[in-house]
């Protein structure tokens, strides 16, 4: 009935049609070329693919709202890594000394507050200046970077607390705990986006920025809170991930702000603003997870994998501007 | 002059958009050495045929002569090669770039290896530049030229062709005294060397000093064609405006309330000036001016989107100030703004969203939206303004104009408003449409709204309201009641001709006019 309704429907189910594809090409293929015994779906493999897609995918829920919102945070991988040191070094402290294991939320507390804080810094100064989202969390993610360097040189920021280690290893109701933080994440997400006050103003500044100014909405705040939940939700990225490693280079989660944008980009979400799914994001952070995961399966090397990445996130946004067009010739008619 | 060829000839042009005939059989013959003006309200169609002349729209009916051959344009570019040069009012320059290169933009002369011919390019432009007598050489960068320097480029850009016909988009729109007769001794210089030249203008002072004939539109028709020394400004505002207008004045008159707005002595950094008026609740209060006459800045400034330099606004007899639009909307002013889809809607969204934009704060249960109070406000005033759409769950982007604007107007009653500020409230909207606009224009100042109407349009300015102020370059030139307003009055209070003030204003104008479309 509606005109562009084969479309839209094609493009909201694009990801999960593609997500079928990846399945189905790695099954068949791994029969051939795959080394080891197991298949590729086998249950145990399906289940660490999604603890393995939660630090991204906890980051593209937060990257989501974001860029919704009509800006975007490059800043998550060096805010991941400053939450993660922190979260593993307060747990030495000496105020804590007197905690026991009690020290455990205190520091997933302090970490999540980092990642918050730093998320705030941005969004206050994208509100304030009115410079663009990019350049400023541009100049963050290397600010933020270096203070990850200060803090402790070149040398990892190691602490095992095996309480915490055993929490983050344990199985609910046969998923891991990193698999449920990023489920819920992703329903805590789903609601603030479509159920809630702030979610549909988001979304109204993200798509036309001066009618949401006309219509009396304060375009600042809800951007710095969007930056506040992106940054809670990296730190959140580097408790899940941290506390079962344990030990964290100043290297680490570099390049990440690129996965998790690629995720939310083959998620259908506009970089323009205005247009995205938070289900759709699940979808794209699973693919790309199964596609690392699936060619690591047949064999492939770490440079094939993101070379083959790199070529299906443009050959799916051409296709998503090729139904765009579509979309719109119809409605034309 | 009979005798020539016409340079150019339009030969019963017709196009149509959805719902709108926008020029019925329209021809027009242009000879070489002549200034022809081209008269019309806004909305007359002038525009549409300029892009039909310029390969921008493709006409239904119809032909294109240029010389003697009929041609079909693809394009600005193909026109340009053709010998039919436009110089926009709205310069398209890139401001980093040289004189020379924007003028052969696109066909820089090319040495071997596809490197530029600097050496050629300067001398090719200097040449342009020496018959124009300009003050500025080919190596300046385009950024650094005034207004008017910028617009010489555009027109040395028009003579790196063969040109055979120019057409002049109200060219003196930003200019001062001095540079128009600049700009008027190159179209004589143009003129004599044969070229044909369209100009395009409401300023009916440079009409007459420079122009042969004077072709007038008129809702996308063609009316005639006068020669300049043979009429005056009476004749062609009459050919201008028709008497038959087939939209009768507002006759139903009701009582008036208190007054909800007043504006006293409002200024805003030269986009108006010294600016004064009231509005009572259940009395429309029109605007009419031409686009760029300060109109639409009064209405941001009353919205909160611009700060005023000087003056006051009282509301309901108390002084505010107004800073935000969040604080006009808590005020109870609320603004259809004149760009609908860029300012007014949120297109991706469904109607339903659209309609709660600016109270779905108020409407929550918890941090929830509560989406059924939101059904109900929609449906409220879907019914209240007959809006044709399947259902809340349409995206806006799909609706009518006429539904859209439906939208944006429900969507501020459903806050209780005390003034209503509506911007050009039936652009782009088909003619059924625009009739129901205009009645629940009426019918809200019947239930005792305030309602402020900015329209370029006379007839509906006339027909909705009470009382219409006159604009020009940012000024009020004077306040008709309906009863004493006639089209000629209002036609020449928007043109700076009002007795008295005529002529002198166009030295002291602080921003320019500008046609619509």
């Amino acid at each position: 009935m509606t005109p562009g309704k084969l479309s839209t429907y094609l493009k909201n189910g694009a990801i999960w049609g593609f997500i079928l594809l990846e399945l189905i090409f790695f099954t068949v293929a791994g029969q051939f070329l795959s080394l080891s015994e197991n298949a590729f779906m086998d249950a145990g493999n399906m289940l660490l693919l999604f603890k393995q897609s939660a630090p991204i995918g906890i980051i593209a829920m937060g990257m989501t709202i974001v860029m919704v919102n009509g800006n975007i945070d490059l800043s998550v991988g060096a805010t991941y890594a400053l939450s993660a040191v922190v979260l593993l070094d307060a747990m030495t402290w000496p105020v804590f000394g007197g905690l026991g294991d009690w020290v455990i939320p205190v520091a997933c507390l302090l970490a999540v507050l980092t990642g918050t804080v730093l998320g705030a810094i941005n969004g206050l100064i994208v509100w304030k200046t009115g410079v663009d989202a990019f350049i400023v969390t541009l100049g963050a993610m290397l600010g933020y970077r270096g203070l990850v360097f200060m803090y402790n040189g070149e040398q990892p920021t190691s602490h095992l607390n095996w309480t915490l280690v055993d929490f983050a290893e344990a199985q609910f109701l046969g998923l891991h705990t990193a698999t449920w933080v990023l489920l819920l994440v992703t329903a805590a997400i789903w609601f603030l986006m479509n159920k809630t006050v702030h979610g549909r103003n988001a979304h109204a500044i993200g798509d036309n920025r001066e009618a949401a100014v006309n219509a009396g909405i304060r375009v600042g705040p809800h951007m710095m809170i969007n930056f506040m939940i992106i940054g809670a939700l990296a730190a959140l990225s580097a408790v899940v991930f941290y506390a079962e490693t344990g030990s964290v280079n100043p290297n680490d989660g570099e390049l990440y702000e690129l996965w998790v944008i690629t995720a939310v980009v083959l998620g259908g979400t506009k970089l323009s603003g205005g247009a995205g799914s938070i289900i759709s994001t699940f979808g794209g952070v699973l693919a790309i997870q199964l596609l690392r995961k699936g060619l690591a399966h047949i064999g492939a090397d770490t440079s094939t994998v993101n070379l083959v990445i790199g070529l299906i996130l443009i050959a799916v946004l051409l296709l998503d501007r090729q139904l765009n067009v579509k979309g719109k010739e119809a409605l034309k008619i | 002059m009979t005798t020539q060829t016409p340079v150019l000839q339009l030969e019963g042009i017709v196009k149509t958009f959805p719902g709108v005939r926008a020029l019925d059989g329209v021809s027009l013959a242009i000879l070489p050495g002549e200034v022809h003006a081209l008269m019309g309200e806004n909305g007359a169609g002038k525009s549409t045929l300029m892009k039909v002349l310029g390969g921008i729209h493709q006409p239904d009916e119809g032909r294109i002569i240029v010389g003697k051959e009929p041609v079909a344009m693809s394009g600005p570019l193909d026109a340009k090669a053709k010998g039919i040069v436009f110089i926009h009012q709205e310069l398209s320059l890139a401001e980093e770039l040289s004189v020379a290169e924007n003028i052969y933009l696109g066909e820089l002369p090319e040495k071997r290896f596809g490197l530029v011919d600097w050496n050629e390019l300067y001398a090719r432009t200097n040449r342009i530049l020496e018959k124009l007598k300009v003050g500025f050489d080919a190596r300046t960068r385009v950024g650094d030229l005034s207004i008017a320097n910028q617009q010489m480029v555009e027109i040395a850009r028009a003579l790196t062709v063969d040109a055979k016909a120019v057409i002049f988009d109200e060219p003196t729109a930003s200019l001062t005294d001095a540079e128009k007769v600049v700009l008027f001794d190159v179209i004589a210089d143009l003129q004599s060397h044969g070229v044909g030249i369209i100009y395009i203008s409401h300023r009916m002072e440079e009409i007459f000093r420079i122009t042969d004939r004077i072709s007038v539109l008129r809702d996308g028709e063609y009316r005639g064609t006068l020669v300049t020394a043979e009429t005056d400004e009476e004749e062609v505002t009459q050919l201008m405006i028709g008497r038959s207008l087939d939209l009768s004045r507002n006759a139903v008159h009701h009582e008036l309330g208190e007054v909800a707005l007043e504006v006293r002595n409002l200024s805003c950094h030269g986009l108006f000036e010294d600016v004064s008026f009231a509005v009572r609740s259940g009395e429309v209060l029109g605007f009419y001016g031409l686009v760029g006459a300060g109109r639409t800045e009064i209405a941001e400034t009353l919205f909160g989107l611009r700060e005023p330099s000087a003056g006051t606004i009282h509301l309901n007899g108390e002084k505010v100030r107004i800073h935000s639009p969040a604080d006009a909307i808590a005020r109870g002013i609320s603004l259809v703004p004149e760009d609908r889809k860029a300012q007014g809607l949120v297109l991706g969204m469904n109607c339903r969203d659209n309609m709660t934009l600016p109270q779905v704060d108020d409407l929550k249960a918890g941090p929830f939206v509560a989406e059924g109070s939101e059904i109900a406000i929609f449906d409220q005033y879907r019914d209240k303004l007959d809006i044709r759409t399947p259902g809340w769950k349409q995206a806006v982007g799909n609706l009518s104009g006429g539904n859209q604007q439906k939208i944006v107007i429900g969507k501020w009653l459903a806050m209780r408003p005390s003034v209503l500020i509506v911007d050009e409230p039936t652009r782009g909207i088909d003619v059924g449409s625009k009739s129901e606009i205009h009645n629940l224009i009426r019918d809200l100042a019947a239930h005792g709204y305030a309602v402020i109407v900015i329209s370029s349009e006379m007839p509906e300015v006339l027909h909705v309201s009470d009382r219409i102020v006159a604009m020009y370059s940012g000024r009020v030139m004077q306040t008709f009641t309906s009863e004493e307003v006639t089209e000629d009055s209002l036609i020449q209070a928007i043109s700076g001709l009002t007795p008295g003030q005529a002529h002198q204003t166009d030295t002291t104008q602080l921003s320019e006019g500008k046609d619509i479309q």
